[in-house]
This record gives structure tokens, sequence and C-alpha cells, in this order.
């Protein structure tokens, strides 16, 4: 078979390319962090096209479960004096709390001031009467899979939400709407996406990442070997 | 009078992988921009079209390239691989060179060629990280991520590219639809190649369709 004399550039720029994204994929996480760090600087928003910028990458463990406003229901029970069953319009209607917060996730993205609003999970639980036994959270979603947990000091933090809106829209069914735990101290699989049930409990019962190796205290910066900057 | 340039089964894979390439890009953009969010109700159905279009490109090349009627195709790679000395000296002076002669395809085409199977390639490995992260550290996964969305853009601007330069030059262009080029075209543009396909050695003969 005949084949052009010369030299063979196209076999070392295909090789060549496949290692460039082999060493990519071993340090990528680094060059992405710093790339991160630098792009918190820019006033144009322009930095968000980068690799490793802005935007969130959606995460789930069982699908995507849908349901209505209409339909959605939020238990509060457990170690209660009364347990509750709350409308979405329940929850709007109580004293709504809007903060603006870093969201980081423990893979390494993060999405530079994401305005929530909702109300603090401290209204409701006090709504419902939490015991003196009841020294922790369990949080359930209603993808019939995912779980989270937080100790009772933590869950009456001023950044600890119930959320119902994300940059002044209601919580899309990705980002784990209608209704969703905000954890705007730690990292994000703390904030249980579609969230169903909150259940006091005695002590911690540790959540569905929890039981596959990330820390139950999931500070961030502060947590699972990282050191990003806090949010 | 025209010259064969693509037998059939170079211009099907050519499509079909244009084709998966179409549905791979821009589901993905959709993922990374939020573009058309709104009218896409389900996610995991685009992340599922995205992630099985991806492996599909890698698949279709290689049945396109491994069995018998992929010898058209093994030939033009191992073109596409070889770089004549004017080639390299058009390729430097950004296609100005006078009276370089080129072969079947010109440096730039030899680049696009060598480029985006290999992109294919790290696109595919990196996306398959991303998608079975399980067993994979946070810190592969981020870099994964990164590279993916790194070759994404090399991709666009290199698909895009592609196009652009193939619409400004029809003749090429034909023979990727129809298969053939005028003559014209050949002499002028490819000269190295011209001779090759009209000289009467019997191993220059340009493959053409069964």
């Amino acid at each position: 078979m005949a084949h052009e004399p010369g030299t063979p550039i196209g076999r070392r720029l295909f090789l060549g390319l496949l290692g460039l994204g082999a060493v990519g994929i071993a340090t990528g996480s680094s060059i992405s962090n710093a790339l991160q760090r630098l792009a918190k600087n820019d006033p144009t928003g322009l930095s968000a096209i980068l690799p490793g910028g802005g935007g969130w990458r959606y995460y789930q463990v069982n699908g995507y479960p849908k349901r209505s406003r209409s339909e959605y229901r939020l238990r509060v029970a457990g170690l209660v004096d009364t347990p509750l069953t709350l409308t979405y319009e329940d929850l709007t209607s109580l004293p709504p709390i809007k903060v603006t917060r870093d969201f980081q996730c423990v893979t390494g993205w993060r999405v530079l001031g994401v305005k929530w609003q909702g109300v603090l999970l401290r209204d409701v639980l006090d709504r419902a009467g939490v015991q003196p036994e009841g020294g922790a959270i369990r949080f359930t979603s209603f993808d019939g899979a995912y779980t989270e947990s937080l100790t009772m000091k933590q869950a009456r933090r001023d950044d600890v939400l119930v959320a119902y809106q994300l940059d002044g829209k209601n919580i899309s069914t990705d980002h784990g709407g209608p209704v969703r735990l905000v954890v705007l101290p730690m990292y994000g699989y703390k904030n249980t996406k579609w969230l169903e049930t909150i259940e006091v409990t005695r002590a911690v019962v540790p959540g569905y990442w929890e039981e596959r190796g990330y820390e139950v205290d999931a500070w961030v910066g502060a947590s699972n070997g990282r050191n990003d900057e806090p949010t | 009078m025209r010259v064969p340039r693509f037998t059939r089964t170079e211009r099907i894979a050519h499509w079909v992988n244009a084709a998966l390439f179409t549905v791979a890009m821009s589901t993905g953009a959709m993922f990374r921009f939020g573009i058309g969010q709104s009218l896409i109700s389900d996610r995991a159905l685009v992340r599922g079209v995205h992630v099985y279009t991806g492996l599909g490109i890698v698949v279709a090349f290689l049945i396109a390239v491994i069995p018998r009627w992929g010898r058209a195709l093994r030939r033009d790679a191992s073109r596409i691989n070889r770089w004549s000395p004017d080639e390299i000296r058009w390729l430097k002076s950004l296609g100005r060179a006078r009276g370089a002669r080129l072969g079947k395809f010109n440096p730039g085409q030899k680049l696009n060629a060598a480029f985006v199977p290999a992109a294919a390639l790290v696109l595919a490995a990196s996306g398959a990280i991303m998608f079975w992260n399980r067993p994979f550290s946070t810190e592969l996964r981020n870099g994964a991520d990164f590279v993916h969305q790194s070759f994404a853009w090399l991709i666009w601007i290199t698909v895009a590219g592609h196009i652009l330069l193939a619409l400004q030059d029809r003749e090429s262009l034909r023979g990727m639809t129809g298969g053939t080029v005028s003559t014209e075209w050949a002499r002028d543009h490819r000269p190295a190649w011209y001779a090759e396909v009209t000289s009467v050695t019997p191993e220059a003969a340009e493959p053409v369709d069964a």
C-alpha cells in the first residue's frame, strides 16, 4: 500500500494530545482551582466560560424526582411536640430570609454569589417544638434515596435555610426544587435536594454520602481534606 | 471529467460522525450554559443522549476504520499522518508559500484530522470518568471535568473553523458530498495528489467504490 513519504507529524500530534489529556485529568483539579481563584477578581463575568469556571454541576443519586409546588409537602417528625405537614404556601408564609453566598462542592467547583430565599430551619423546628432529647436532625429527600444530617446546634444557625428560591426564581427540579435544604457554611452534599422530611433524632445518623466516606461535619475549608476558602 | 476523492464508505463515516458530533456538542452546551434548559423537561434524558452519543462517536469510528471497507479511510489516515517538506513549509507560511506542492490534504486539514479523533478519545475518557465517577477520587473527577471542558472548547473552535472553511471552498466540499472534485481543482489545489491519481502506476490508483 502506498503512503506519502514524509514526517509522521499526524501521529505525533495525535499521541501528544492523548498525553495532554491524561496529564490534564491528573493535574486539572489544581489548575481549575487556581483559575477559580483568579476568576474571583474578574469584574466582567467572562471568566464563567473558563473550564472549571462558573456554573453548577447537577448531581443526584436516584434520578431527578419531580413534584409540583401544589403537590409538595414538608413533614416535620420525630422528637417534636407537634408533628407538622407543611404545604408550599405554609412555607412561603413564614418570615422570608434572603442570603447571598458562594456555593462550594466537595468535588471542587464553586458557584459565586448564589442568592437564596427561604425560611430559617430554626423557625420551622420551633413551630413543631423540639423535645429536650432531640439532639440532631435527619433529612430525607423525596427521591427515595438521599439522606443528610445536622446536629441541633448546626441546625439552629442563622445560615441554615429551608429554601424555595434560587437567584430570584423558584427552585427548579435540577436544583432540588420545589424546596431544598441550604446549609451555607458547609459543602454542597449537606444541602439536601427535594427536601421531604425533617426528622428530629437523638443523635446524628450519617447521611448518604457520609456512609460513603464524606465527613459528617462538612465545614467548607475545614473538612474532607480540602482547603477551600470558607463560604 | 471529475476526480474521485472520497469513497462512499468515507463519506458515510464523515456524515455519521458529523451528526453524532452535532448532537454531542449541542447537548453538552446545554449542560454547560443552561441553553434551552426551559425546553428540556427531562435532564437525565439529555444527559443519557450526550453520554451515549459521545461513546457512539468512538464506536462509529472503529466500525468505519477496522473492517475491509475501511481501507480507503486507513489509507487517507496514513496520508494525514505523513507531512512532506512542502507541506511543512506551507503551514509555516500559513498557506502563503508559493509553489508548495500539496498532497491530497492541505496541512490545515491534516491538523484537523489528527486533532478531532484525539480530542474525541480524550473527551470520551474524561466523560466516562465524570459519568461513571464512583471509583474515582474527587481530584480525578475534577481533573476530568476540567479536561472535558477544555477539549470541548477546542472542539467547538475546530469544528466551527472546519465548517466555515468547507463553505468557502465549495469544490472541496463537493468531494465530501458527491465524492468527486473537478480536475481543475485537483490540479490547482492538490498538485501532488493530482499527479499521483492521474499517473498510471497501479499502486497510486485511488480505490473506488465496489
